[in-house]
């Protein structure tokens, strides 16, 4: 039988331990944070923003060089993933929440899971043998749908959690007054879960606008802008993520530089969707 | 396809639709700027192509130089997906040229005549060099190597730099009793490519124990990812030897190996050796690989960039009109031409006059739905 | 749902308007979550008939226990370096992240005051928003060079010293390798873990707890003995998704592993996995051989992810308080 002076020093050790593993885990974060800050804003100029990538010559020779293509570039194509992944996602989470007694629901909801967790390698693996081989070629078009890939499963998981929130008395307040159900779910439910709905795009677009691996074998990448409008969705388009990747594994060393810049861009988009989110989700929470 | 076609209307209508404007307009003054921007937008190009690595930063230079050559009016979009990609694209027809370091094999030379009934041809753009990087304490370049101690270094058979054949090709040199570490590429290259040529070409035991390819099954060794990780393996790893591009051991300073070529002289690897290696009797189609060359001032260990090319080019898919196919045309004499004189600062070797000659002589018999395109193009551009 | 729920909604429909309109809508959500399903079906469809060259040319098991990757000479091709460099990046990732992911979910859900556990669940939900791409270029830049000079190197010299016989054991120290990719994988794979195992702790019922220290618990006792037990389902299931997660990871693991195709692999030394070698050589392989090879490695990742998603399915379901319902 221990005594309580050995059990309180173990509690007291316990306590310390967690303490100290928090710190160890939170350090390397705010490292990796603190370095693409200070090398990126380093690397930051204003014709990163302006001028388009060209050839490595151009950066050895300091001539002005950027990823101003790359930037409209990730837009587009994370736009046209969510354009594609809004619909199916949000369908499958009303599936999931307003007809729970649907049998195909477990099913739906192990393969969303699994889908979910997938590789998004496999995802780009997919749009490339989707999109790409049967239109011939890289597009804008085929990136969208394998960063839609990845979207989907995030959407219809947390469409599903967001009505969920609401209660069942709103639904059976609405068809009481004799509103059919699919009125009940598009009147009263999905409104009042719009927050929770705006959130899950909000963070299924940032998880989307980071990855790079779907985008190497379906927007391809570009050095310039398309001539065309048209070519940012049926040419090949360049993205960060992607681009960034190419910089880091470069030879030369002012592409690193741009690699960093590339990557605050890339962070804080990413971030601020974060962070947007956030703040959504504890607004809802009055 | 529908989607690309719809793509390729538009200019069509754009320009219909700005010739109609212009009309309405009547030559009002003031609103001609906007009219000739427009149609100048309307007449751009964007040609695509993509492979090799080795030689994207000269493409991607002479992209930069052409668009302003063209005065933004042509962009080459050239992505290094590597040699093995840019063949597949080539084959797949998504893109409207390839750049390899190995050339098409006969197996794809006719697959490409039966399925568009023309040849493919590849045309030389510029030369690759491979030179043997180390890291020894004491020693910068200039060590000299053999065939045959590189080949047994990178069969893990010399596994010690102060063993008896590096002794007796460098008598003056203080070898230390180091163990080697070799080190390679870990992704496809066609650095990897020229490289395993070479020790194919000089070795039966290395021809039919390892082969040559873009990524090999290494008998021993690291592996690095891109020059740059081949580079960074042999810095920081004393004993180490790798391989490298000439230009990419220049611009990082690494201690590189003399060769002794084919004809028994040390060649101190440089823009002109290269050059003078592929100094050599061309075959019409330049499918050659001259690793291990025969010229007697030649660096072995180079190879040939070649762009790919459909000879009906209306038979490629990623080609969609004859405008483009003139364009493409153009840009590929100006790349073998003008676009030479970029080689040197970037760490080139130019072209030899042989390999320019095959090339015209392909160029012109580039054809248009039947059509010799390329001869006109050549023409009216050599006449100009 | 309750009874009068169930009453309101079997109720039987009439009108055009209502018949129609729930039967289209029910038509059209249920579409669309069969789109989900088919998406599944779908890729393990294409993955199988890209890959099923190089299944037919070596057989299933043959494949995934082939020790050679030769797409040079011989054009044989066997799965097994990236199945063992994938399974123990990610159960070393597993190792070194699961008590401090755990210990981090306890501190927020019972230690922390609640502004400070705030602010560390946000900068752990960071960790898992950082694009890869992003840790990528910090590893390739900073981390991997740092563990060379302060790690690799002095273990590396200490053993050419003094135990020779361990050198192939450690392996080269370029920086990039098994070691280092697992680091970060274990990082990556954090909040993953935490994030499921507060959950787990907050749905502990508040008696259990206060019958704990009813009895004169300490409070880490009470963690230990009535918190724990009651969420280990969520803290198990956090684990697998994890370590899902870390099989899964590309970009950070492809820039930072070494990439190197064949056995042996040792400590420090390159290694590759099986995304790694899909993104390396998807875009270079030329061999139709090749290429079906890399698809059929990805058919194999698509199969183990299955695998690791499902028993995480049935781990929630098993140990979860509410039975695998939404509360």
């Amino acid at each position: 039988m221990k005594t309580l002076r050995r059990r309180q020093i173990q509690d007291k050790i316990m306590e310390g331990l967690l303490v100290v593993s928090t710190i160890t885990i939170l350090i390397p974060l705010l490292i990796i944070i603190a370095y693409v800050v200070y090398n990126g804003f380093g690397a930051l100029n204003w014709s990163f923003f302006t001028e388009e990538l060209g050839s490595p010559a151009r950066a050895m020779q300091g001539q002005p060089t950027g990823l101003v293509h790359t930037m409209i570039g990730t837009l587009v194509v994370d736009f046209i993933g969510l354009v594609l992944a809004v619909p199916v996602g949000v369908g499958a989470g009303i599936m999931l929440s307003e007809y729970p007694e649907h049998k195909l629901n477990p099913i739906l909801r192990i393969m969303n899971d699994t889908l979910n967790g997938m590789p998004a390698i496999l995802k780009g693996l997919l749009a490339f043998a989707l999109i790409v081989k049967p239109m011939g070629t890289f597009s804008g078009l085929a990136g969208g749908v394998a960063l839609a890939f990845v979207m989907i499963p995030i959407i219809a998981r947390t469409t599903e959690s967001s009505l969920m929130t609401i209660p069942w008395s709103i639904r059976e307040a609405g068809l009481a007054i004799g509103l059919p159900r699919w009125r009940v779910v598009l009147s009263t439910v999905m409104p009042a879960a719009k927050t929770g709905l705006v959130t899950g795009f909000l963070i299924a677009f940032a998880r989307a606008a980071g990855e790079a691996a779907p985008l190497m074998f379906t927007s391809f990448g570009n050095n310039y802008l398309p001539n065309h409008w048209t070519g940012m969705i049926f040419g090949p388009v360049d993205t960060l993520p992607q681009r960034l990747y190419s910089l880091a594994i470069s030879p030369y060393a002012q592409w690193h530089q741009m690699g960093w810049a590339a990557a605050i861009v890339l962070l804080s988009f990413v971030i601020i969707l974060f962070v947007t989110a956030r703040l959504l989700t504890r607004q809802k929470n009055y | 396809m529908q989607k690309r076609n719809l793509r390729n209307l538009l200019p069509v209508m754009a320009i219909m639709l700005s010739v109609a404007i212009f009309s309405a307009c009547g030559g009002r003054s003031g609103s001609e700027s906007s009219d000739e921007r427009r149609a100048a937008r309307a007449a751009r190009v964007d040609v695509l192509g993509a492979g090799a690595s080795f030689p994207a930063p000269l493409v991607t230079a002479m992209a930069d130089e052409y668009r302003q050559a063209t005065a933004n009016r042509v962009t080459i979009n050239y992505q290094s997906i590597g040699s093995g990609g840019g063949i597949r694209q080539f084959v797949e027809q998504t893109i409207m040229f390839g750049m390899s370091e190995a050339f098409l094999s006969d197996e794809v030379m006719t697959n490409v005549e039966s399925s568009t009934g023309g040849r493919a041809f590849n045309m030389p753009i510029t030369l690759a060099d491979v030179v043997a990087t180390y890291n020894l304490p004491g020693i910068s370049k200039g060590l000299i190597f053999n065939s045959e101690v590189l080949v047994e270094i990178y069969l893990g058979k010399i596994t010690r730099w102060n063993d008896a054949k590096i002794k007796a090709l460098n008598p003056d040199q203080n070898l230390p009793n180091l163990p080697i570490t070799v080190v390679h590429r870990s992704d496809g290259s066609g650095t990897t490519n020229i490289w395993t040529s070479y020790f194919s070409r000089v070795s039966d035991e290395w021809r039919d124990r390892v082969g040559m390819g873009t990524s090999v099954n290494w008998p021993v060794g690291v592996g690095g990812n891109g020059n740059e990780g081949v580079a960074g393996a042999v810095q920081n790893t004393p004993g180490a030897i790798g391989y490298n591009s000439l230009s990419y051991a220049l611009l990082n300073n690494m201690s590189y190996g003399y060769v002794i070529n084919a004809a028994g002289n040390v060649i101190p690897p440089s823009f002109a050796a290269t050059t003078e290696a592929a100094n050599i009797e061309l075959p019409a189609d330049t499918r050659i690989l001259f690793t291990n060359t025969p010229a007697p001032q030649g660096y072995p260990i180079a190879g040939f960039a070649w762009m790919l090319v459909y000879e009906n080019l209306d038979k490629n898919n990623a080609i969609a009109n004859e405008s483009e196919a003139v364009e493409l045309i153009e840009f590929l004499i100006w790349a073998i031409t003008d676009g030479q004189e970029l080689s040197e600062g970037l760490g080139y070797a130019r072209l030899p006059q042989a390999a320019i000659d095959r090339n015209f002589e392909m160029i012109k018999q580039l054809k248009w739905n039947g059509e010799k395109i390329g001869e006109k193009v050549l023409n009216r551009v050599l006449n100009s | 749902m309750n009874e009068s729920t169930k009453e309101i909604l079997e109720r039987p429909l009439h009108g055009v308007y209502r018949w129609w309109g729930d039967r289209v809508f029910l038509a059209v959500a249920v579409i669309l979550g069969i789109s989900i399903i088919a998406l599944g079906v779908t890729m393990a469809w294409v993955l199988f008939r890209e890959g099923s060259m190089a299944i037919n040319e070596f057989g299933v098991w043959g494949f995934m226990k082939g020790r050679v990757w030769d797409p040079g000479v011989n054009f044989v091709f066997g799965a097994l370096p990236f199945l063992f460099g994938t399974l123990v990046t990610s159960i070393g990732a597993l190792a070194i992240a699961f008590l401090p992911a755990i210990a981090i979910g306890i501190f927020i859900a019972e230690y922390a005051p609640r502004w400070l556990g705030g602010i560390i669940e946000n900068l752990i939900h960071l960790i898992a928003a950082i694009p890869s791409v992003v840790i990528g270029i910090w590893g390739i830049f900073v981390f991997a060079p740092w563990m060379r000079e302060k790690v690799y190197m002095p273990v590396f010299l200490w053993a050419s010293e003094n135990a020779p016989s361990l050198l192939p054991i450690i392996g080269t120290p370029i920086g990039y390798g098994m070691t280092t990719a697992t680091i970060i994988l274990a990082l990556m794979i954090i909040p993953y873990t935490t994030a499921l195992t507060r959950d787990a702790i907050r749905q502990v019922p508040k008696e259990q707890r206060e019958a704990a220290y009813a009895l004169g618990a300490t409070k880490w006792e009470v963690i230990r003995m009535a918190v724990l037990p009651y969420a280990r389902g969520g803290i198990l299931s956090g684990a697998i998704l994890s370590f899902g997660r870390a099989i899964g990871e590309t970009m950070a693991v492809a820039m930072l592993i070494g990439n190197k195709n064949t056995f042996p692999f040792s400590i420090f030394g390159p290694a590759a996995t099986m995304p790694s070698v899909i993104i390396n050589e998807f875009r270079e392989a030329v061999g139709n051989l090749h290429l079906s090879s890399l698809m059929a490695v990805g058919l194999a990742l698509f199969v183990i992810s299955l695998i690791v998603n499902l028993i995480a399915a049935y781990i929630i379901r098993k140990h979860s308080i509410t039975g695998g319902q939404a509360v």
